[in-house]
């Protein structure tokens, strides 16, 4: 895989692109099409683009699997925290009103933090299961 | 006019790939036929105005399975074993008698975006009227899977969560022992 030029050429330019358009989803999803799940797959592409061109060991340089399943369960941490966090202002579980200094602005705030939760786990789910399928064959 | 083209020629070319996706016997071809099926899915929904939806299935559906398809295929063979030999009637006869049945279900369906459907009577009128107030957020679906529904959604991250530990458990392990044997050596 290592002598396709073109390959990795035009994916050294593709993979920033793609980066930037899943932040874009992810931060945007409150206006348009898309949010944190959306975000999150699309982030993952890069990070599969790269492992398919760069092969798996220099993907792991970048990020290791260890880091990977500690996102991974932070993403839900976080979403549930939020929803914890709630709880402790003295609202339901999940009911953002409390989260800012008007129910909108809470909302607001809620709906961000739990949508970046959604992207990081799907993202880190994505990569890891990209990963597993491909350390398969290494021995 | 028009719509009812679009909608003819993509449920076409949908029932052309499932049909090849049956036929053909090299796994290869039918991986890129399921992204292409996947494709063709998001464009009806986009057709049908369901636009976040049409998102994931283009991303999930015609990227990520893909990829992971041919991860498996890189795995097992190219091509498919020989068909069963057994006598394909029976398989047949069941599924057009379901199929009869879907379309027979069908025929009292309320019309597609019809005001007075039981499904538009419920919570939705509520959400088009108050999403924009309760939460200040312009995309109402967004409000409905993040604020409305987050118990929804947060049962969904952790079904993903759960997917990909299984995952790690079945074929991941690799990944992790083989640093423990670096870390020792």
């Amino acid at each position: 895989m290592s002598h396709n030029l073109i390959l990795r050429i035009i994916s050294k330019f593709l993979i920033p692109l793609i980066i930037l358009f899943a932040f874009y989803v992810q931060f945007h999803g409150d206006f348009g099409p898309g949010g944190g799940f959306q975000a999150g797959v699309i982030f993952s592409v890069a990070f599969i683009l790269y492992t398919l061109v760069f092969g798996l060991d220099s993907a792991e340089k970048i990020i290791t699997p260890v880091v990977l399943r500690i996102l991974a369960s932070l993403g839900v941490v976080i979403y549930a925290g939020t929803g914890v966090a709630s709880l402790l202002l003295g609202a339901n579980y999940l009911d953002y009103d409390v989260l800012g200094k008007t129910p909108v602005a809470g909302q607001h705030v809620g709906i961000l933090v739990i949508e970046l939760g959604v992207g990081i786990t799907v993202a880190s789910v994505m990569i890891l299961i990209f990963y597993s399928f491909a350390g398969r064959d290494r021995d | 006019m028009i719509d009812i083209l679009i909608d003819v020629m993509l449920m076409s070319f949908l029932a052309i790939t499932a049909i090849a996706i049956i036929r053909i016997r090299n796994l290869f071809a039918v991986i890129m036929l399921f992204g292409i099926f996947s494709l063709l899915s998001a464009a009806v929904f986009v057709v049908l105005d369901a636009a976040d939806v049409a998102f994931t299935e283009a991303a999930v559906g015609g990227g990520i399975s893909t990829v992971l398809m041919l991860a498996t295929l890189a795995l097992t063979r190219q091509q498919e074993e020989k068909p069963p030999a057994h006598t394909q009637w029976l398989p047949l006869t069941v599924v057009v008698f379901t199929g009869a049945i879907l379309v027979y279900g069908t025929l009292d369906m309320p019309a597609f975006g019809d005001p007075d459907a039981p499904a538009q009577q419920h919570v939705a009128p509520y959400y088009i009227e108050k999403s924009q107030t309760d939460t200040g957020v312009p995309n109402m679906v967004t409000a409905v899977l993040a604020s409305y529904r987050g118990f929804d959604t947060l049962g969904e991250v952790t079904v993903i969560f759960t997917a990909g530990v299984g995952v790690l458990l079945l074929i991941g392990s690799n990944l992790f022992k083989r640093r423990r044997d670096e870390d020792e050596s």
